[in-house]
């Protein structure tokens, strides 16, 4: 590793442009004659949108256009999509109720847009709104899916009969039977996930320009994943073929995966720019963000383990009803499914799974992928159950994970997933040091003597990252692949161009791909730069989400570069008259091993594009291009504990200490690895002790700011202590697993199980409010 | 954010007169309640006549028995004056609680008493010490200031311009921040006073506002001892309840909140 090479905690290059306000993000976008975009939105959760009289908004200064849902139906605007085709257990497909990007007649959750306002500016088009006279007639709504399932209940679509989307099932059910009939003991559980809003720190934002000589569209978006973005935008919802549409995403302020999805107002905007002929801005605000943004989460489940007379996990069965809001999101389906129950054996060797899954229309707010994905939800219920099973078997929680640690790899679960290698128990044993797991009966005592209830509480997590290969996730129902494509182009004066179909929205991507660049070539990571977030500038891309981008998309970046080496290896041969087998790249020359004879980069770089003495036959230029598709999931895996105390007068919690012991593979930025293990968890502990999305009965949001809606803030967390214990990945050469989701997946099941261990009592929901926990500390 | 006309007075008979010419005038202090509120259109002045830069109206003032806030002065400059700290430690203390430090540098006690949200802080303080509000016009009582949620003893046009605290012989302040907004979710002013009373104000808790409670302050006076409070029954009837407190979690937050402030006075 040289000083930035792989491994080096290089400190970001980007963070000079974003520090000093010099990002470049879609609102800072302005072009000539650009018009402003105010959507009106519905009030209610459910009614019949009987009409919409603009007349006297148009009457108003500074308006141009007053569109509505009917005229983009009209226009043969396709209705959103749902990209990932799930079978129901009766072997009927899954139900999709129609979605259009502006409602025609029925509006479903409070936010959906009726109509949108196209001004000179935003603030005229907000006036304009104002005087836009929307009759509505309300129906009756659901917001919860318990609910949302009884007979009798309003129904939202017509597709999907008692909001049913889907009734999904994986694993051997008899075998499961059989299990649970032989077993010991057998420990039972139910939980909510609560539903997250992700708010990331930039609302969406979209500018759309259509140039009419051209019939081409250029998009600037809050986008995770431009391309996907296009090919969308372009396949399913005839905005313009992929070569008349350019989606750009600029500097991203976060996305934690609300922003994977093509969402109406980006469509609204397209269309709309080709409707009044000038750019369209739109810009979201803070309330439209708790609106729109797809939110996370929010499974209601129930679950049993069975255990023989050793302690030993027999079978798992688990039934979870999956709240899908009012419309399937673009990836909505596979987060209860594949991104969930195939995760259901943990890190524990279980013989027999079986799991079934209903997805429920309600009349909420869509839900989609929020970091984590299905696996927050699954490694939640795991270790929540681990921790009850070992109350209720009285045993240590920490040797009843032991007792059922998969230790053999690779390993075949019963739900999919083959792990391809780990180290569970390592990752324990360093937790439990680090926080001095023997010591904390007499901290408990200690803490009691004070009149606090000290508890402790592990949560052993296991998810699978870089989602592949892109034949198998095809076969499971994805409507695309999930490869990578990267170039290296070095320039004729040897700097280097690397562009990537990942996308970075915070992720430190300039920094790390370049790393992977200078320990290639040995050359300082100044000279390298990442192209990113163009579809006109980047073939093609899949984006970034699912932990993906070191795994997948640096992967394909390594490829290409060894095509660069490998050439470039063979212009230096022929340069130095040596055996291209003898040429070494060492601190940015290329050198005949075992002598002084060597040739700069530059120099290489030169030759291949002035041509005049290359090998015979080959091409000039030095540009490579690689599309990576691993070969299975990457398994990224690890141990929290928290210690915690709880004010038994007012239920609050407060932090005593909480360390990680991660397996992420290799590192390639240690620093910007602990970035986003600190992000993570804080996410985590945020879904445990703080953030909680809710509706009242209606359907009305009753947390739609931050006044309501509890964001983690720094006084809120601990000061957490890091540590890895490494098995590298051997599904791809760097043998990278991935560490943008671990946080987010493995503390909340941490922190429920501390605060239950501190309070003795196990039922307690998320969020652990103090409210709720006075109550159920003082309850009967 | 509608039109408005903005106008920085300088005194404070500028501002009275500007806002008596204005159709629909705010008066603007701190900012951290109306312009929110005008961002989401949900107040639309004619105009807003800024008093945070009337010289008059800032500055802190300890003398005697009392302690003297003028009305335009930031939090930050109360939770950090060490007259404040000296005359009535508790009182800085709770302004070292309001909001944020971007809120403590821009809010005012006039502007929080004026607007009277039930979960701010300085009402506890006001009314459990039994303050006087000083307004351009009059002096008034702290048991005649508060008259429900938003709702103050203010005229149309009436501005504050300053709050005197008679230095008790002991106060303490115990807040327990709602967890989002980080308003108080619960937050109780015990104070002893000189003349021998016992007044304890809660905000935050209760339907209408502000509210001492008789139960706590008999057990106060009777034995000044956060022990005393042990066997007070706190009634949730009348009390807020939403998703982050219950009504009776705000009933039990009354009462331990109550003995921390006796614990913090001491």
């Amino acid at each position: 590793m040289g000083v930035e090479g792989i491994g080096a905690s290089v400190v970001r290059k980007e963070d000079k442009r974003f520090i000093t306000g010099k990002g470049r993000y879609v609102d800072d976008v302005k072009l000539p004659g650009m018009t402003y975009a105010h959507f009106i939105r519905s009030p209610h959760a459910h009614a019949k949108v009987k009409g919409i009289d603009a007349s006297a908004a148009l009457k108003l200064p500074g308006v141009v256009a007053v569109l509505n849902g009917k005229q983009i139906v009209d226009d043969k605007v396709g209705n959103l999509i749902c990209g990932w085709a799930i079978t129901s257990k009766d072997g009927s497909p899954m139900k999709m109720g129609a979605w259009p990007a502006m409602a025609p007649e029925t509006v479903r959750f409070v936010g959906q847009a009726v109509a949108v306002v196209i001004a000179e500016s935003k603030n005229l088009a907000r006036d304009a709104a104002e005087a836009v006279v929307v009759d509505y007639e309300e129906l009756p709504a659901v917001a919860n899916v318990t609910e949302a399932i009884k007979a009798g209940a309003p129904q939202l679509h017509p597709e999907a009969p008692g909001n049913q989307i889907y009734d999904w099932v994986i694993g051997d059910e008899n075998a499961v039977n059989d299990a649970f009939s032989k077993a010991a003991n057998v420990v039972k559980l139910d939980v909510t996930n609560n539903r997250l809003a992700p708010n990331p720190m930039e609302p969406r934002s979209a500018v759309a320009d259509y140039n009419e000589a051209e019939e081409h569209f250029t998009l600037y978006t809050t986008s995770q994943n431009p391309h996907v973005a296009r090919l969308v935008l372009s396949a399913f919802y005839n905005i313009a073929p992929e070569h008349k549409l350019r989606v750009i995403a600029p500097d991203v302020g976060g996305g934690f995966g609300s922003k994977i999805y093509i969402y109406p107002e980006e469509m609204v905007a397209l269309w709309a720019s080709k409707k009044v002929g000038r750019p369209v801005k739109w810009t979201g605000d803070r309330t439209e963000a708790f609106l729109t943004d797809a939110h996370g989460r929010d499974h209601v489940t129930h679950a049993e383990m069975a255990f023989d007379a050793n302690n030993k996990i027999l079978g798992f069965r688990v039934k979870t009803y999956a709240n899908f809001g009012a419309y399937m999101s673009l990836f909505s389906s596979a987060v209860p499914t594949y991104l969930y129950a195939t995760l259901l054996s943990g890190q524990y060797d279980v013989p027999a799974i079986h799991a079934e899954v209903i997805a429920v229309y309600t009349n909420t707010t869509p839900v989609d992928a929020y970091r984590g994905a299905g696996r927050p939800e699954a490694s939640y219920l795991i270790e929540r159950m681990m921790e009850t099973a070992a109350r209720q078997l009285k045993v240590d929680p920490a040797a009843l994970r032991k007792t059922n640690f998969i230790t053999q790899f690779p390993h075949q679960t019963p739900v999919i997933m083959a792990y391809d290698i780990g180290d569970f128990n390592a990752s324990l044993d360093a937790a439990m040091k680090a926080i001095d797991y023997a010591g904390f009966a007499g901290r408990k005592a200690q803490a009691k003597a004070q009149g606090k209830l000290r508890g402790i509480g592990v949560s052993c997590y296991i998810e699978a990252c870089g989602i592949a290969p892109s034949k198998a996730v095809g076969s499971l129902g994805a409507g695309v692949g999930l490869w990578e494509s990267a170039e290296v182009r070095v320039n004729p004066v040897g700097t280097i161009e690397v562009l990537t179909g990942s996308h970075s929205h915070g992720q430190g991507h300039e920094t790390v791909f370049a790393q992977l660049i200078s320990d290639r070539l040995g050359i300082p990571i100044s000279q390298v730069s990442i192209v990113h977030g163009d579809t006109d500038k980047v073939q093609f891309g899949m984006g970034t989400y699912g932990s993906r981008s070191a795994a997948v998309g640096l992967t394909a970046i390594l490829k290409a570069v060894e095509k660069v080496e490998s050439k470039a290896k063979k212009i230096a041969a022929h340069a130095l008259e040596a055996s291209e087998a003898d040429i070494v790249i060492e601190n940015g020359e290329f050198k005949v091993t075992g002598t002084d004879k060597a040739i700069a980069l530059p120099m290489v770089a030169l030759a291949a594009y002035t041509a005049h003495n290359l090998p015979d036959g080959m091409e000039p230029g030095l540009k490579e291009s690689a599309f990576y598709d691993p070969s299975n999931f990457t398994f990224p895996a690890g141990a929290y504990i928290c210690e915690l105390e709880v004010d038994p007068g007012t239920g609050k919690t407060s932090f005593v200490n909480f360390v990680a012991a991660d397996d992420f593979g290799r590192l390639i930025n240690p620093m910007i690895v602990e970035g986003q293990v600190h992000g993570g968890l804080a996410q985590g502990i945020g879904q445990a002790l703080l953030e909680h999305a809710v509706y009242d009965a209606n359907g009305q949001p009753i947390t739609a700011s931050f006044m309501d809606y509890t964001m983690p803030r720094a006084d809120d967390l601990p000061s957490f202590k890091l540590s890895h214990t490494t098995t590298l990945c051997p599904g791809n050469p760097l043998g990278i697993k991935g560490c943008g989701e671990a946080g987010a997946i493995g503390a909340s099941a941490a922190v429920i199980n501390a605060i239950t261990d501190a309070i003795g009592k196990n039922n307690l929901e998320m969020p652990a409010t103090p409210d709720r926990v006075w109550r159920t500390i003082h309850a009967a | 954010m509608y039109q408005t006309t903005y106008h920085r007075a300088s005194s404070v008979d500028e501002a009275a007169a500007l806002f008596a010419k204005g159709s629909e005038a705010k008066y603007l202090s701190g900012g951290q309640t109306l312009l929110p509120v005008m961002k989401q259109r949900l107040a639309s002045p004619s105009d807003v006549i800024d008093l945070a830069k009337i010289k008059e109206l800032i500055g802190i003032d300890a003398s005697g028995d009392t302690l003297t806030i003028k009305a335009a002065t930031p939090h930050y400059d109360v939770a950090t004056s060490d007259a404040a700290k000296k005359a009535i430690p508790a009182v800085a203390y709770l302004a070292s609680l309001i909001g944020d430090p971007a809120v403590r540098y821009r809010g005012t006690i006039g502007g929080s008493l004026a607007n009277n949200d039930p979960a701010a802080d300085y009402p506890a303080a006001t009314l459990a010490l039994g303050a006087t509000i000083k307004t351009n016009k009059r002096s008034i009582a702290a048991d005649d200031y508060f008259k429900g949620l938003f709702a103050t003893a203010l005229e149309d046009g009436e501005i504050i311009t300053a709050v005197s605290f008679p230095v008790p012989v002991k106060a303490g302040y115990a807040k327990f921040p709602h967890p989002a907004s980080r308003f108080a979710l619960t937050g109780v002013f015990v104070a002893q006073t000189k003349a021998g009373d016992v007044r304890v104000a809660v905000t935050g808790a209760s339907q209408s506002g502000v509210m001492r409670v008789a139960a706590i302050e008999a057990a106060l006076k009777a034995n000044w001892a956060a022990s005393a409070i042990d066997s007070v029954s706190i009634p949730s009837s009348g009390l807020l309840s939403d998703l982050h407190g219950s009504a009776d979690y705000r009933a039990n937050l009354i009462k331990v909140m109550a003995q921390r402030a006796v614990t913090a006075a001491g």
